[in-house]
């Protein structure tokens, strides 16, 4: 994980469900602990980070959720405004902008400024200097990335946004994050996968997308949810002649040994696809029985893939 | 809850929907298969299924068509289709959206500068809720046609559930371009809308996006303003058709966390629009007997070398803590829906990539009722 590390901001990406806000805040417990002022950054409203640590909803701040771990939950609207307000200098035009509401009709007559902005915001809790008055620096910012159906979406609106205005303001605005995101010595880019076909597909085909779309490489594929293998061929032989007459909950069990059996040995068979038609390192991360996620358990992820 | 095929009487759309990740796909096709296999002649339209999948139905490129799934595969997999078709489209929803544009342009001028505008082309992907959209024209261009006795809609993946039901709203908002009226006419509409001052927060606007930006939005809106009320109109007969009696929702979630608590705001938000709810599959359920922990472990001993038994028994430990876990979220689920109304599919051993596979999780979503349904689970 060092190499994710040292940037300033790490992304993390892939399809809804398999994981992205668990691997976010494990990359981000890794580097609190490695001593970095660190920030995980949710776009989608969710609360899933602040939910983890049994902590009130953050919203658009700035909460330290563990000793240098941070969160905010990232709203285009709060972020849109924050521009704003840092764009013009002089207070009564300011004023004038959110009395009138022009600002608002923008944002829902242009497509893709919403985006535009959240990424602005993260942009700016990413800066050495930051523009916000009184706020502190972060050592890394990262993005629990929003999950829609084309992956590249989210990474891809500066440029989107940078071809729609093409000049002015936001058009330099849109290039520069643009450049940002896709600087590859400050910002890395993760793609989260389950071992699963179509996840490892889609994995694959993201990781080209990223490369060719919109110019990023990919730094790390983390595979998550991957079952210990705890049964070997002989053992399935065993448990199966064992099962034809077994009944109720002994039935039960032995079915759950076969099932965990045949899901290790389905899910190694999709890793090994996985390290086949991708390029990214890539690190395994094994699934959790505990029913439900919480800090305790991330740190157990972090051993692993630390 | 009852057979799917009970569900499905006298129905000729159903729509899918659930948070990404949950098998929607999977379970569109299966309900598709299945019901070809009764004998109805089918289409499903989904947006984006796994590759192994689309090839095994021989459907290999994104057409924006219709094509059928070829009967052979259906005699391959043992399966009789008592004169039932099952036809599937891989939805494209740019090439829709210019479809729409033709369709509703009222001469050749408007379409060309609609579909050369920079707008225009970042929309289907850069707008939230145009793939969703776009998604519900089909369904009902499709519908229209009168070709199919049922059609099954996988929604495209979104972050939420209810991305679905508001896009078309979201869409409409934004074509209808109230917002761009304001920038357009600061003295009239503006005046009223926006309140004194318009005049000078356009000018204080400029100074922020570039005055190109601006010019482009509103040739955009120009272009597109002629076709408004095509769209609106045709907004209007798609909620008539996700509303109509013979139409269905049908929730697809897995058994834990977000997509159950999503499920259950979808269920509430149908209920709100007055939409026809039909039910929610549960995939990847766990199933288990966890019995007494020390008589299970005396009979594992007793069948199994030591060390095997251990093993089992603890790894049967972890899969009846995530049982317990599924049956929970079950419960809140047909606490909140009727236990009538949730199916579960359990997780089964192996991805579903082909008919067989989509069959064999039919077998869960026809089954008569829940009991029938454990039977099965319990004896596989």
């Amino acid at each position: 994980m060092e190499d994710l590390l040292a940037k300033k901001l790490v992304i993390v990406t892939g399809k809804g469900g398999v994981g992205k806000s668990t691997v976010a805040l494990a990359i981000g417990a890794a580097a609190a602990r490695a001593g970095k002022r660190t920030i995980v950054c949710e776009v989608a409203a969710q609360e899933r980070l602040s939910r983890v640590f049994h902590h009130d909803k953050v919203g658009f701040r700035e909460a330290e959720m563990a000793p240098n771990l941070w969160t905010i939950s990232i709203d285009p609207d709060e972020s849109m405004r924050e521009y704003v307000l840092l764009q013009l200098k002089v207070k009564a035009m300011r004023d004038l902008l959110f009395r009138s509401k022009i600002f608002t009709y923008l944002a829902a007559a242009t497509p893709g400024l919403r985006e535009l902005v959240t990424i602005g915001k993260i942009w700016e809790l990413a800066l050495d200097e930051r523009r916000v008055k009184g706020a502190r620096p972060y050592d890394l910012v990262i993005v629990d990335a929003p999950a829609t159906g084309h992956g590249v979406g989210f990474l891809q609106t500066p440029r989107t946004f940078a071809n729609v205005a093409r000049v002015g303001p936001i058009a330099a605005q849109a290039e520069t994050l643009h450049k940002f995101v896709t600087d590859k010595r400050k910002t890395g880019v993760a793609i989260v996968a389950l071992p699963e076909e179509m996840p490892v597909n889609e994995t694959a085909k993201l990781e080209h997308d990223l490369k060719e779309e919109v110019g990023v490489a990919v730094d790390r594929i983390f595979l998550n949810g991957l079952y210990p293998e705890r049964f070997s061929a002989d053992d399935e032989a065993e448990i199966e002649s064992e099962f034809d007459d077994s009944e109720g909950s002994v039935r039960s069990a032995l079915r759950a040994a076969l099932s965990e059996r045949r899901r290790a040995v389905a899910q190694r068979e999709q890793l090994a696809r996985l390290e086949e038609i991708t390029e990214a390192p890539i690190r395994t991360m094994p699934f959790l029985f505990e029913p439900d996620l919480d800090y305790e358990h991330l740190l157990e992820l972090v051993e692993v893939a630390a | 809850m009852s057979s799917m095929a009970e569900i499905l009487e006298g129905k000729r759309v159903l729509i899918c929907a659930g948070s990404g990740g949950v098998g929607k796909t999977t379970t569109s096709a299966a309900i598709a298969a299945g019901m070809a296999a009764r004998g109805k002649k089918v289409a499903v339209l989904t947006i984006d299924p796994a590759k192994r999948l689309a090839d095994s139905l021989g459907l290999p490129e994104l057409g924006n068509t219709e094509r059928q799934v070829d009967p052979a595969l259906f005699e391959e997999a043992g399966v009789e289709q008592n004169g039932g078709e099952l036809w599937a489209m891989m939805l494209d929803p740019k090439a829709t959206f210019d479809e729409v544009v033709h369709q509703h342009a009222p001469d050749e001028e408007t379409r060309e500068r609609i579909l050369s505008n920079r707008i225009y082309q970042q929309l289907s992907s850069a707008l939230a809720g145009s793939q969703e959209y776009m998604a519900m024209e089909k369904l009902y261009e499709i519908w229209a046609s009168d070709r199919y006795d049922l059609l099954v809609l996988d929604t495209p993946p979104s972050q939420h559930a209810l991305d679905f039901l508001d896009a078309p709203q979201r869409l409409l908002q934004f074509i209808e371009g109230k917002a761009i009226k304001v920038f357009m006419a600061p003295t009239g509409f503006a005046a009223k809308v926006a309140g004194r001052g318009a005049g000078v927060a356009f000018s204080v606007l400029k100074k922020i996006t570039g005055v190109d930006l601006l010019q482009d939005l509103a040739e955009f809106f120009q272009a597109f303003s002629g076709m408004v009320g095509g769209f609106q109109e045709r907004a209007k007969k798609v909620n008539e058709l996700l509303a109509d009696p013979q139409s269905m929702f049908l929730i697809v979630c897995g058994p834990q966390g977000d997509p159950v608590e999503q499920a259950i705001d979808f269920h509430a938000k149908l209920a709100d629009r007055k939409l026809p709810f039909g039910g929610a599959v549960v995939n990847k359920v766990h199933y288990a007997d966890p019995g007494n922990a020390e008589t299970v472990r005396a009979a594992l001993d007793d069948a199994l070398d030591d060390d095997l038994a251990e093993r089992v028994a603890a790894n049967f430990d972890d899969y009846s803590a995530l049982a317990e876990r599924d049956g929970r979220s079950i419960e809140r689920l047909e606490g909140d829906m009727g236990a009538d109304c949730v199916i579960q599919v359990p997780y089964l051993d192996d991805d579903v990539h082909d008919l067989a596979g989509l069959m064999e999780v039919n077998r869960y979503l026809f089954a008569t009722g829940a009991a029938e349904r454990a039977e099965i689970a319990t004896s596989a």
